[in-house]
């Protein structure tokens, strides 16, 4: 190890951005003007120098492997000068300076199998998770009901139909790598059952007052355990979100009768006209129902529907229910309320009704 | 190299079939170079028909000197499938606004096909280039090979995580400062504590152009710089008119959205009261042509967005409501050491600075990091009585 530690080169960061930008973005960097939208997937930016960059923008699993990241460097050589982009949604971009390649990209990015949509009020790509794939805390796969949910949201990728932009994300559990907890609709992993101590791995793999500091509902207590120090868990006291489980693999939650799937709507990210918002919860379990989960499918498309049908232009999934109000929301949906609709951890009282506006 | 035995998978293949791109397919098209593929295959499989997970937790490896940027993962079957017994994910610090060269994209694929599966995410949720799947004994070498082409690793753990940025100026008009510059200029000002975690727990920034916020940075980020202008809304009247002209309802799609009606139409001529304007970016959005941000141009700076872990999630909150372009990069950066000094000492093992922020209170927050507090900051002053009143104060 320390023969050639002078040659070991560290800490140098990404790239320089600049290396990789197109030349007619590096000349126009920072001179956009405005741009307009041509067809699903494809729109134009225009300069003040008068230039103008067609994007072509396609769908991808995701997940790519270095065969396809090959097919999709060769398409850039041929149609965008050998540059490329993606997007935060897992979208692969081409920039064109010549319109013409637009439709022969189209059709081998098609071919490809890659669909050519995802702007304006379509549902862009899902931005998502690991799952089984590969995550140790995973209630569910991620992957696998993302595919099966964007082959039945398809047309909606491809077209620009929605009353407003409609992002979807899913997670795999409760830490929620990615921003599932303020998407139109988020898909959320969900475990139902406290940890599984397994005591003798915890002593040797696990900090006992970590481990119980790590348990936002103080549901975790020193125990004596055959005669040795452990835990134990307030079954009662337990929501199952797994932070013990991170800190100590010892507590696993994993568990297949149980674990499934829940539905949140109404978040978004952007500023534009209403403030940024959570998700709320609209179905608390689906069951888990690989290859295919028809259940989660079903659930997504028909408020989908439900919302494509009602929202006004420019309504956002939560800004339409904030308009019509949740009682019409699972109204509509035909989504049953249930007890675990109504907060009960921290802050819960704000969100009670606390006014007489009621819709009779 | 290819291996050619079969391998069963009735429930994958059914993610074959419909018309979204198949990741099932990417596992299997990677297959014609890494043995790994078949053993990932399998054990998927294996959790579809469990309906359980097969990776055992965490486990710590690395590169040399770097504290992160490897997530360690093991298969609990390995005797089943040896070929994933190791199947680490390395995290490669992406291109601020993820832009490639095709030869780019190609030496990441060169490299990842000899040291590892050959399967990777274009990118992670933090906007990592994720090579997913290698063995303990290849990460020395592929972090080499990497280094030795100009990438580098990301962050993992409690470290500054691989900070990112929306495309901005290469083609946003709407960018209201330079999100690459700032994004690339943090990243490299913070090596070490991105390579070596220091902190309680992750710290996350991301730069944002405007309002619309396509990095999500808000939700998402310790950090969020979400740029913003002070003067008046550029207007192109002729425009306007053009877009009526062209079928677009101005009242009602416009002016009658706008979220603080501070917008007028009287069939002609848009009047907009830009000092009721809050920059929401909506009518922008609408007509792109004929509106733009202003000119004098700068960002936001909110802190403490989070996921639910551990004490529930939260989403930004305004700390500095204007900072001009040319003065971004420094305030940012000594906002930042502020912060992660007053982290550093206050903060609890696993706590997000949102979460000491929500235990300490905002006040004592701002108090620690020399911010006076303003209006902005809040959506509404205090509304229970229990004050705690500084002795020192009621003395003046
Ligand atoms: S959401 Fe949870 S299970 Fe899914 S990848 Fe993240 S930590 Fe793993
Ligand atoms: S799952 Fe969460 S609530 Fe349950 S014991 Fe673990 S940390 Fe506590
Ligand atoms: S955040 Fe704003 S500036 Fe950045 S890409 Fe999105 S719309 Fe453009
Ligand atoms: S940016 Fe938003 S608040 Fe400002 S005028 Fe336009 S719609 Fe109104």
């Amino acid at each position: 190890m320390s023969a050639q530690p002078a040659k070991r080169i560290t800490d140098i960061g990404p790239p320089h951005y600049e290396k990789f930008l197109p030349p007619i973005i590096k000349k126009n960097y920072g001179k956009w003007l405005y741009h307009e939208r041509i067809a699903p997937g494809v729109f134009v930016h225009v300069a003040e120098s008068g230039d103008r960059v067609w994007t072509v923008r396609a769908g991808s699993p995701r997940l790519l492997s270095v065969q396809t990241l090959r097919q999709i460097a060769a398409l850039a050589d041929k149609y965008s000068g050998g540059h490329l982009r993606f997007t935060s949604r897992n979208n692969v971009e081409f920039l064109l300076d010549n319109p013409d390649n637009i439709e022969p990209l189209k059709r081998e990015l098609q071919e490809m199998g890659f669909p050519v949509g995802g702007t304006n009020n379509a549902i862009s790509n899902v931005v998502h998770t690991q799952g089984w794939v590969h995550c140790h805390s995973a209630a569910t796969d991620a992957s696998g009901i993302v595919k099966c949910v964007m082959d039945a949201l398809y047309d909606h990728f491809t077209s620009e139909s929605l009353p407003a932009k409609l992002r979807v994300a899913l997670a795999c559990c409760l830490n929620m790598c990615g921003a599932v907890h303020c998407s139109d609709i988020a898909i959320l992993g969900v475990h139902r059952r406290p940890p599984k101590i397994h005591h003798d791995a915890l002593r040797k793999m696990c900090e006992v007052p970590t481990l119980i500091a790590s348990c936002p509902t103080g549901a975790i207590r020193p125990a004596t355990v055959d005669g040795r120090q452990s835990v134990e868990v307030i079954e009662a006291q337990c929501m199952y979100c797994g932070n013990c489980y991170t800190v100590c693999p010892a507590m696993p939650l994993n568990n297949p009768d149980t674990d499934g799937l829940s539905i949140w709507v109404g978040g978004k990210v952007s500023n534009a006209r209403t403030a940024p918002k959570f998700s709320k919860l609209a179905i608390p379990f689906l069951p888990n129902n690989p290859p295919r989960w028809p259940e989660v499918v079903d659930a997504v498309v028909n408020i989908v529907n439900v919302y494509a049908a009602n929202a006004r232009k420019y309504e956002r999934m939560g800004e339409w229910i904030e308009r019509i109000g949740w009682p019409r929301f699972f109204e509509l949906t035909g989504i049953p309320f249930t007890r675990y609709h109504i907060d009960d951890f921290k802050h819960a009282g704000l969100t009670y009704a606390r006014s007489t506006h009621i819709r009779m | 190299m290819a291996v050619a035995e079969k391998i069963d998978t009735p429930l994958l293949d059914e993610l074959e079939k419909g018309p979204w791109p198949s990741f099932v397919t990417e596992i299997k098209k990677a297959r014609q170079t890494s043995p790994m593929c078949d053993d990932l295959l399998g054990q998927l499989e294996l959790s579809y028909r469990e309906k359980i997970g097969h990776w055992k937790h965490g486990g710590i490896v690395g590169v040399l000197g770097y504290g992160g940027g490897v997530i360690g993962r093991y298969s609990d079957v390995p005797e089943k499938f040896p070929r994933v017994a190791h199947f680490h994910t390395m995290r490669i610090n992406q291109p601020a606004g993820w832009f490639y060269t095709s030869d780019a994209l190609r030496t990441l694929c060169d490299i990842w096909e000899r040291h590892g599966s050959g399967l990777t995410n274009m990118h992670g949720s933090t906007g990592d280039i994720i090579f997913l799947g290698t063995r303990t004994e290849e990460l020395e070498p592929c972090f080499q090979e990497l280094t030795a082409n100009g990438f580098d690793l990301g962050g993992s753990g409690s470290s500054m995580r691989t900070p990112s940025a929306c495309v901005g100026p290469a083609r946003c008009e709407w960018a209201c400062y330079d999100t690459l510059k700032l994004c690339y200029d943090l990243t490299m000002t913070y090596q070490d504590e991105l390579h070596r975690p220091p902190f309680p727990y992750k710290f996350k920034i991301k730069c944002a152009g405007c309002p619309n916020d396509c990095v999500a940075s808000i939700a998402r980020a310790d950090l969020s710089i979400i740029g913003t202008w002070k003067d008046d809304i550029q207007q192109d009247d002729d425009a306007v008119a053009a877009y009526a002209a062209e079928g677009v309802n101005i009242q009602k799609d416009v002016v009658d959205r706008c979220p603080t009606r501070c917008m007028e139409w009287d069939g002609a001529k848009l009047t907009i009261n830009n000092r009721e304007c809050v920059r929401c970016m909506h009518c922008i959005n609408v007509m792109p042509k004929a509106l733009r941000p202003g000119k004098e141009r700068g960002a936001t700076i909110l802190i403490g967005a989070k996921a639910p872990i551990v004490q529930g999630a939260l989403l930004s909150s305004v700390l500095i409501p204007f900072v001009p372009e040319e003065e971004l990069e420094e305030t940012v950066k000594e906002l930042i050491n502020r912060v992660w000094e007053f982290w550093d000492e206050h903060g609890m093992n696993r706590e997000r600075i949102g979460e000491l922020i929500q235990r300490v209170g905002m006040a004592n927050f701002l108090d620690a990091i020399g911010l006076e507090p303003v209006p902005e900051m809040v959506s509404a002053p205090r509304d229970n009585p229990y004050i705690f009143f500084r002795t020192d104060e009621e003395q003046a």
